[in-house]
Formats: C-alpha cells, sequence, structure tokens
C-alpha cells in the first residue's frame, strides 16, 4: 500500500475547488451574446389547450423570441424519448405516450411547459412570460393511483385505465401452491412514499449554436452527457453526434434526478438556433420541486408464506407504480428490473411472484432515485420479515439467520432472474449486532421508559444490484443502450497521466478514488494523475453514473486501460534493456529484468515513447495511451445489515433516531473516508424517507409539498453520529473485487428505521406506521391502535 | 415583482410619512417583506427602510420593565444579558427564532407586526401581556393581534417599542413544524403582574390567541397537573399537511404542560 494508493483515506483532491468557491457549475458558465430562458408553465394539472396567445409576450421588453409547442411540431422536433421498454404480461408492448416538449394540446401536470421566452436578460423573460394567454380548459385530475386504474379521466387516452403496463415475474400457479402448504401467511400493505430529490444545484441548461460550423454545445446538470446526445440527438433533435458537444462541468448532486434527458434541454438547443444566441436556463427552486422527475411511490400489497420453523415458503407481491403523466428516460425499469428481481433479498426464499403495474397520473414523472427500485424493494422485504417474526413470536435476528442464504452457497440462483456473486451476509450482521451493542438494549430501553420515552431497536439486512449491468442481459430486458464504460488513460511524455472516464462525478469523488487507482497501478505520484469527465469533446464515450457504477464498471475500465499501458510500456523497456519481455517485471512503477539490477522507472519509459530515438519501430507504434470498454458479466450486489435504534416520545409522535449502525459488504474498498461519506449520505437520506419527506399532490394534482416550507429534508441536527464500517467480500467477476457504495445507504436504512419505531410502538399495540414516520403519522397510528 | 422605490427614513416621522400611501410598506429587517416580493406575494410601490433610526434599537431595563426597540434583532435580544435576567424566556425564545441569518436581521418590529400565525414573538407579546408602543400611541398586545397577518395597527403607523412587565415566571415551548421550523404549536405561559397568561402560536386558525381555559385553571395552580384534562377545541384550529386540527389541538394541551413544567421549574 501506497501514500495515496489503494485502501488509503486520501483527502479527495476536488475539495480544493469545491471548498474555495472555485468549482465551476453550469449557472457559473457565460458565454458572450448569452440570452435567459423561462418557461410559462402550467398552474393546473390537467387541461386541454385551447390556444396559446403569445403575441403580447412578443412585444414586451427584451424579448427575442417566444415558442410553443405548435413551433416544435411545425419544426418537426421530436418528443422527449423514453430509454426502457417493457412489455405487459401477453408480450404487448407497453403503453408509451407522445411527450412533447412544450405541451401540445394537453398539459398534463403541474408545471408541465406551455411555452418559453427568450430575453435579454432573466427578469426580462419571466416578466413577458407572464403576458402570455394561455386558453386552457381544465379536466379532472387524476391522482391517486387506485382510482387511476379504475379508469374514468385518462392521463393518455391511449391508455387504458391509466395504464403503462402489467407486468410480471415468477411462476403464479407454483408460488400460490406455496402458500397453498404454509403454516403462517404474512401479509403487508405498504405506499412507498414520494419524494423529491432536491440536490443543491437546480437543473441549469446553457445552449449555444455556432452557424459557421453548424456545431451544437450544450452545457447541461447531467450524470451521462452522452447518453443525453444520444437521447436528444438521435430522437428529438436529429443532430448527429459530431455536431453535439454536451458538457456537464460540475455538478452539485444529482441522486438520480439527473440522469434524465429533460425538455428544457431540448427545447434550448433548438431556440439556441432559431435565436442565433446562446440560451441559459436556470430552474428555480419551486420548478426543481414540480419539474425535476420524483422518486419511489408504489402502492405494494405483500404476502410471505412461512412454515411452522420459520422458513420462508414463498413471496407474492402486487404493485402499482406511479409514472407520472409521461414516461421520463428510465422510469418503466424501476419498479420491475431494479425492484422486482430483488425481492429474494439476502434470503432463499425459494419461490416469489411480482406483478408490476405502472400507472399513468397527472404528477411530475416518476424515475430514478438514489437506490431506484432496490429502496422499494428492501423496504418491502424487511418490514414484512420483521412483522412475520413478530406474529410467529420469533427473535428478529434469528428468522434473518434462518432464512439467509449461506456464505458457501455462492453463486446463487434466486427465483428472479438474478445471480448473486458473492456476500457473507453472516458476517455484516454479527458485525452490526456488536456495533450496534444489541446486548445492552434492553438496559437502554429501561433508561428511556425511565424518561418517559418508547425505544425500539430495527433490523434491516439487505441486498442490492448494483455496478449496472450486462449490457445483454440490459438489452433483454428492455434497455435500448448497453450499459458498459469506457476509459482512456493518456501517459504524458514526463509520465504524468490524464485520464478520461465516461463516468460523472457530481459528488462521487471521483477525482480522488480513480487517481488513487491509476497511481497505484502505474506506480505514479497521486498528484500527477488528473481524472476528466463530462465532455462529449474529450470523452471517448460513456454511459454515465447512477446505479453506483463508477467505481464497478468505469474503474474496471479505467483498471484495464491502465494494464494496458503496462503491457506496452513492458515491450518498450525489454526493447531498451535488451531482454526478452518475459523477464521484464513492473512493480512500484518501474520495469527491471528479473534478477538483475537493470530496470527503467516508468516515467523513463513514458519518455521513450513519445521521443523513440531507441525505440521497437517495427513492432510496436510511439505513444503511450491506451483505452478500454468494459462491459461488465454481472451486477455487483452489495448488501449488509444496518440496525437502527429510536426513542419515541408518545405523547407527540416525535421519533428520535438516536443510534445507527451501518455494517455494509461494499467489496474491496478503494477509499475507506470517501465509502463512508457515502454511507453517511444514504443513510441520511433514507432516514429523511423513513421519517420526514413526502411529496403530497392534493386530489387537484396541486403539489402541496412544493418548497422547504412543507417539503421536510433531513438535516444535520436530525441525525446520530453513525457507526459505519465494512466487511469485505470481493466482487467474483471484476479484477477489483469492487461492487459499489453510492447507494448502500439509502437502500439498507429505511426499513431499519421503520423498523425501530415499530418495535419502540409494539408495547402499545401498533403492528405498522406509514412512511413517512412523521410526528403526526406516529400519533395517529398510537390513536388508532388506542394507546 | 414589478419594482419598488426604495426610502431610508430619517426619523420615526420621516417613516411615517413615507409610508403611509396605500402600496406603500415600511422595511425592518425584510425576513418576511423580501423573500415575498421575491415569490410574487407581495408587491409594494415603495419600501421605507427603518434601519437608519437609531431611536429604535437598543434594550433597556427599568424596574420591573424590559423595552426593546422595534428595530432590535433577534440576535441581540437572545443575547442581551439584560433580557436574560429579567425575562430569560423571553430571551431563549428570541435564540430559537428562524436560524442564524434569520436572528441576525429580523427585528422585534418586524415580526410583531407582519403577526404571522406562526412566528413567535406574537405568543410572547401576548403571553407575557406586553406593550406595543408606536409613533401614536401604546396598544395593549391583547388588543394588538387581529388574526392572520392583521394587525390593530393603522397605515403610517410605525412600531417604535414594545414593553414587557417582568414575570415572576414564565417559559415558551415550541414545537416546530418538521419542514419550516416555524412554531406549528408554540405556548408562551407565564405567571405575573399581567396575570397568569397562556397565549398559544402557530395552532389556531386564525392566529395567536390566549387559552382562557388553562390560564384559569393555572391561576388556582401554576402547574402541569393543572392542565389535565383541559381540552382544546379542535373547530379553532389550523390544518395542514403536517398537523391536522385534532393533532395541533391535542398538541397544544401537551406543549402547555410542557411550558408549564419549564416555567414552574
Amino acid at each position: 500500500m501506497t501514500e495515496h494508493g489503494i485502501g488509503v483515506s486520501v483527502k479527495r483532491k476536488e475539495d480544493r475547488r469545491f471548498l474555495t468557491g472555485n468549482g465551476n457549475y453550469t449557472d457559473d458558465i457565460n458565454r458572450p451574446g448569452q440570452t435567459y430562458a423561462y418557461f410559462l408553465r402550467s398552474q393546473v394539472a390537467h387541461a386541454e389547450i385551447n390556444g396559446v396567445d403569445t403575441s403580447a409576450a412578443e412585444q414586451a421588453d427584451g424579448v427575442l423570441a417566444v415558442f410553443t409547442g405548435a413551433d416544435l411540431a411545425a419544426d418537426e422536433v421530436g418528443g422527449i424519448p423514453c430509454g426502457w421498454g417493457l412489455t405487459f404480461q401477453n408480450g404487448d408492448p407497453m403503453i408509451e405516450p407522445a411527450h412533447p416538449a412544450l405541451a401540445q394540446g394537453k398539459v398534463r401536470h403541474v408545471g408541465d411547459a406551455i411555452a418559453v421566452v427568450v430575453a435579454e436578460t432573466r427578469k426580462q423573460a419571466k416578466a413577458a412570460a407572464q403576458l402570455i394567454e394561455a386558453d386552457l380548459n381544465q379536466l379532472p385530475a387524476v391522482v391517486d393511483m387506485k382510482k387511476a386504474i379504475e379508469g374514468g379521466t385518462l392521463v393518455h387516452d391511449e391508455a387504458a385505465e391509466n395504464t403503462c403496463y402489467d407486468w410480471a415475474i415468477g411462476e403464479k400457479a407454483d408460488v400460490d401452491a406455496a402458500f397453498d402448504e404454509a403454516d403462517h401467511v404474512t401479509s403487508i400493505d405498504i405506499v412507498n412514499n414520494r419524494l423529491i430529490p432536491n440536490a443543491i444545484e437546480p437543473r441549469v441548461a446553457l445552449a449555444e449554436y455556432e452557424a459557421a460550423s453548424g456545431d451544437y454545445t450544450l452545457y447541461t446538470t447531467t450524470q451521462n452527457p452522452h447518453v443525453i446526445r444520444l437521447l436528444m440527438g438521435a430522437f428529438v433533435l436529429q443532430i448527429p453526434e459530431h455536431k453535439l458537444k454536451i458538457v456537464a462541468p460540475d455538478v452539485g448532486g444529482g441522486f438520480g434526478s439527473k440522469i434524465f434527458h429533460y425538455a428544457e434541454e431540448a427545447v434550448l438547443t433548438w431556440a439556441a438556433a432559431k435565436v442565433g444566441r446562446p440560451i441559459k436556463w436556470t430552474a428555480e427552486r419551486s420548478e426543481s420541486f414540480m419539474t425535476d422527475a420524483h422518486g419511489r411511490d408504489h402502492v405494494t400489497h405483500a404476502e410471505l408464506a412461512l412454515d411452522k420453523e420459520g422458513k420462508f415458503l414463498g413471496l407474492r407481491v402486487r404493485t402499482l407504480a406511479n409514472m407520472g403523466s409521461y414516461l421520463s428516460s428510465f422510469a418503466p425499469a424501476i419498479p420491475t428490473y431494479l425492484h422486482a428481481t430483488l425481492l429474494a433479498g439476502v434470503y432463499t426464499t425459494p419461490l416469489i411472484y411480482a406483478n408490476i403495474r405502472a400507472v399513468f397520473t397527472n404528477t411530475v414523472p416518476v424515475d430514478a432515485y438514489r437506490g431506484a427500485g432496490r429502496p422499494e424493494a428492501s423496504y418491502l422485504l424487511e418490514r414484512i420479515v420483521s412483522k412475520a417474526a413478530r406474529e410467529m413470536g420469533i427473535d428478529q435476528v434469528e428468522i434473518r439467520r434462518k432464512n439467509f442464504i449461506p456464505s458457501d452457497a455462492f453463486p446463487y440462483q434466486t427465483p428472479v432472474a438474478l445471480q448473486y456473486d458473492s456476500g457473507d451476509y453472516e458476517a455484516t450482521l454479527s458485525a452490526a449486532l456488536e456495533a450496534a451493542d444489541v446486548d445492552g438494549f434492553a438496559e437502554r430501553k429501561e433508561a428511556a421508559a425511565r424518561d418517559g420515552k418508547l425505544r425500539g431497536l430495527g433490523y434491516s439486512t439487505y441486498i442490492e444490484a448494483c455496478g449496472v449491468a450486462p449490457s445483454a442481459v440490459a438489452g433483454a430486458l428492455g434497455a435500448r443502450a448497453g450499459l458498459y464504460e469506457s476509459a482512456v488513460v493518456r501517459v504524458h511524455p514526463t509520465g504524468s497521466v490524464t485520464v478520461f472516464t465516461g463516468s460523472h462525478s457530481h459528488g462521487q469523488s471521483h477525482e480522488t478514488t480513480f487517481a488513487q487507482l491509476v497511481s497505484e497501478q502505474l506506480g505514479v505520484d497521486f498528484e500527477a494523475v488528473d481524472i476528466v469527465h463530462g465532455d462529449t469533446s474529450k470523452i471517448q464515450f460513456g454511459m454515465g453514473t447512477y446505479g453506483s457504477r463508477s467505481l464497478a464498471v468505469g474503474g474496471e475500465a479505467i483498471l484495464r486501460a491502465a494494464n494496458k499501458i503496462v503491457d506496452k510500456g513492458r515491450k518498450i523497456a525489454a526493447h531498451i534493456l535488451e531482454a526478452s519481455e518475459a523477464d521484464i517485471e513492473f512493480a512500484d512503477g518501474s520495469y527491471t529484468v528479473k534478477g538483475t539490477d537493470k530496470a527503467m522507472a516508468f516515467g523513463e519509459v513514458a519518455l521513450a515513447a513519445y521521443v523513440p530515438h531507441n525505440y521497437p519501430h517495427e513492432t510496436l507504434e510511439p505513444g503511450l495511451e491506451e483505452s478500454a470498454f468494459y462491459d461488465p458479466l454481472n451486477f455487483t450486489f452489495p448488501g449488509g445489515c444496518h440496525v437502527c435504534e429510536v426513542d419515541v416520545d408518545p405523547d407527540t409522535g416525535v421519533v428520535d433516531v438516536v443510534n445507527f449502525t451501518a455494517v455494509d459488504d461494499v467489496g474491496r474498498v478503494i477509499n475507506p473516508m470517501i465509502v463512508e461519506g457515502q454511507v453517511h449520505g444514504g443513510v441520511t437520506q433514507g432516514i429523511g424517507q423513513a421519517l420526514m419527506e413526502n411529496a403530497v399532490y392534493d386530489e387537484n394534482g396541486q403539489l402541496l409539498s412544493g418548497s422547504y416550507m412543507d417539503y421536510t429534508m433531513p438535516r444535520a441536527d436530525d441525525v446520530p453520529s453513525y457507526h459505519v464500517s465494512t466487511e469485505e467480500t470481493l466482487c467474483a467477476h471484476n479484477s477489483l473485487g469492487v461492487k459499489g457504495v453510492g447507494e448502500v445507504g439509502a437502500i439498507g436504512s429505511t426499513p431499519a428505521v421503520i423498523n425501530a419505531v415499530v418495535d419502540a410502538l409494539a408495547e402499545k399495540g401498533v403492528t405498522d406506521v406509514p412512511l413517512p414516520a412523521s410526528p403526526q403519522n406516529v400519533w395517529r397510528a398510537l390513536q388508532e391502535a388506542g394507546a | 415583482m414589478s419594482g419598488f422605490n426604495y426610502h431610508k427614513a430619517s426619523d420615526v416621522a420621516d417613516a411615517a410619512g413615507k409610508s403611509s400611501s396605500e402600496d406603500a410598506l415600511p422595511l425592518a429587517g425584510g425576513m418576511t417583506i423580501l423573500p415575498s416580493i421575491k415569490l410574487g406575494l407581495s408587491d409594494p410601490s415603495d419600501l421605507v427602510d427603518l434601519a437608519g433610526i437609531g431611536d429604535l434599537k437598543g434594550i433597556s431595563v427599568d424596574g420591573d420593565t424590559v423595552t426593546i426597540g422595534a428595530m432590535t434583532r433577534h440576535a441581540d435580544v437572545a443575547g442581551s444579558a439584560d433580557v436574560q435576567n429579567a425575562i430569560p424566556a423571553l430571551a431563549a425564545m428570541a435564540g430559537g427564532i428562524g436560524d442564524a441569518q434569520v436572528r441576525n436581521r429580523g427585528t422585534i418590529g418586524g415580526s410583531i407586526a407582519n403577526n404571522d400565525p406562526a412566528a413567535d414573538y406574537p405568543a410572547a407579546c401576548l403571553g407575557l401581556g406586553a406593550t406595543i408602543v408606536t409613533n401614536n400611541r401604546e396598544i395593549a398586545a391583547d388588543d394588538f393581534f387581529k388574526g392572520l397577518f392583521e394587525t390593530a395597527l393603522d397605515s403610517g403607523e410605525i412600531i417604535t417599542a414594545v414593553r414587557f412587565p417582568v414575570p415572576a415566571r414564565a417559559a415558551y415551548e415550541k414545537f416546530p413544524n418538521p419542514a419550516s421550523r416555524y412554531a406549528l404549536v408554540g405556548v408562551f405561559v407565564s405567571d405575573g403582574p399581567a396575570g397568569t397568561r397562556v397565549a398559544v402560536t402557530g395552532a389556531g386558525a386564525n392566529g395567536v390567541f390566549r387559552q382562557g381555559d388553562m390560564e384559569s385553571a393555572l391561576g388556582g395552580s401554576f402547574s402541569a397537573d393543572a392542565l389535565e384534562g383541559i381540552s382544546v377545541s379542535e373547530g379553532d384550529m389550523a390544518s395542514d399537511l403536517h398537523a391536522a386540527s385534532d393533532y395541533r389541538a391535542h398538541l397544544v394541551g401537551i406543549i402547555a404542560k410542557r411550558a408549564v413544567a419549564a416555567a414552574a421549574g
């Protein structure tokens, strides 16, 4: 291990600029002649558009242009595409309604864009937008999914019963038979609450068109610039890749919400050519609330069949998944391939059936949000397992141990398509029990009771599939893109290194972790390695960052490119040192001839590659640059155990998280500090979902939680200091052995918190609390239990 | 926002004159007006800034009375040794308003003139039996707060100071809205020269109010136990995402008991 190599908590390179205010975010970028866009948005959730009169706005001060959906249609601008296709159970394709970038014919959610004003200043654009007369014929809104599937008002005429697809996995008859044989059946109804991502940096886009060259540039807040180039260039605007540059500079948090291709990006890019000047749009916070894709929003009924010993025999799940008003880029995949396939969890449940019905409503689109499908799966499983244990009088730890996939059973084929490659659930569980001092809980509960508090302990033993994904598998499951990653490692003549990665950092610390990886692999100084990302004109290609894939897929691509560098250097060294290639060893940044003191430093080899005076020209090209595309063989499967301890104030319903322990297996850890930070962030978001966050629309489709006055974000003083540690089992199919850490915190934590709350309230007769377990909801649960 | 004229008032008379037109507003700390203007919820023609009027700032204690200038910031009240000694509950209340930025800008006069139904100061004024002093008159707190964002102030009338009688005991307990952290329920209780008072903010459908049943009970015995069994009318409560009226009514009872327990020490 070197000072900056794998396994060292190297301080983050990027913090120097972030902490000194020198980050370069999209809104920091300004182009000569720049203008500003403001979007007029629907105030109602559902209406026919009879007409949009823009004449007064066009005459307003500073206004350069006003565009509506009709202008886009006239120019044959395509709709915003969906990147994943699913089918109904009978094989029919899902209903995929058009999603115009500016509304055409109807508006379908509060915030749906009706028109865009381009003006000299932001203020002028906003003022002019107030002069647009949109003649709307308001229609009843469809908000509640259970009502939506009864038909009546349709969000899209072509989607009968507002259904996008009705999909299933597993053999229902076999699962039903298991239930017939069961000694005990536990059932649960869950509403997985709707969440608003709330990245600190709102979405921003800045588009520019150069008439002389025909080149377009879009600076945008995205997690995957090449995906935006593909979706927007090919499907919406018909701009070929070599004429369209996407730049995603520093991005201030994404959590999934910046994966997707948004209408504003396409409208600005199109309008920049129309207006002939660069156009910038910066979302106001209230726009972020009502137009960023939301997350979660499932209504689920689940049943678990058990034998008399508490062994799981079968699991039956029926879920309504909210798609919102249009299909966002990856929305159809979230409740199916990232949720239903995770329903085995860490358990040997032999038979699983899940039916997922995706539903359109007059709300903003719902798509991936930190964890994306997997938090819904872990929540469902860990809640129903805890409930079953309580009903059968089995200890919470015991029922989990009884059903764990044993550590010698890998590779393990689940009944829901996935094959887990490695894991040791007992190891993370026992480490967590110790770290959380579960043995001392009874004493702490008594002490809390003396203060009038109800103390509870909750567990979650979870798994997730990440490092998305093997392209062949993703393709077979409906993905319309591959999910590999690419890297170029460019060694400069003096031995310093620039790495071009298709992964994108928006808080993940790639500039540090990837530099550690390359520093270790090539034996070059950590400071001599720079990581470049986020610009399609610099990066060969990339599928971006989401699904905890950066290290497991992007990092592996970098490693493979670096290994090619080592191999090429070996050939150069062999020639110069006059030895056979087989006798050249590479270690610690030095090529040596085996058994001799003849050696060349890596930097000398690099120089020789670029100053090839003495060089094997007949067999080798000069230069030292290699690329790799890596397509993983399987998902990776991080997992672990979270233990949460809460105090509930029975008078007010306030839940106080007093202890939180996370023991996660994320595979090999490159930078423990960064891993810990990722877990802290994820756990805090998971606690936020459990206790605070909730996006609420009223029956008319108005977003009631449309600002921080009403949407509760977790804050530092809401959470305790966490006990975070890792237990490693290595990923079996990538050479780094890494699994990914971005989402584990958010996936594992929420059920641990709610299980703790239910445990605390159990003595009062409460068996379930809704998400979020806000003070009012907890108080109400106590009231209903008659406590 | 259509724009406004900015005036820096030289003295109270100047401020009163300039803010007397229909669409003009006096500007104190700006912690409500400025965001309201930005969000398009308020569109004043003129803002008359009171920040330059030295007479409106400062804290003095005279015998049994604490007088706080209208433009005194929350942070100054919270940090004042005089207030901490005379009415510790008032200093603690001021220290719990908003966040550090708000406390460094927001003022007592601005807060009570705005009379946000979830603000803390209205509860303190009503709960301590304060007197609101303006350029024209003195108004008892009992007569000052007139419902949601409404007060007894006339157009062009400027609050200059608030006088608090020093109580024998007092406390303020706040149950914050989980999202905004304004008071979902805030109860200020006191016992002293202004009588036994229980003032509730955040909860009422019509803004800050005094809870008569609790005051009577505490008049007999100033203890949390005295409040046992007193029910708060659900019908008078506000209702929102975070607390329907029944939960708010329940919380008023709980928070009042806690305030009394804290005051009774």
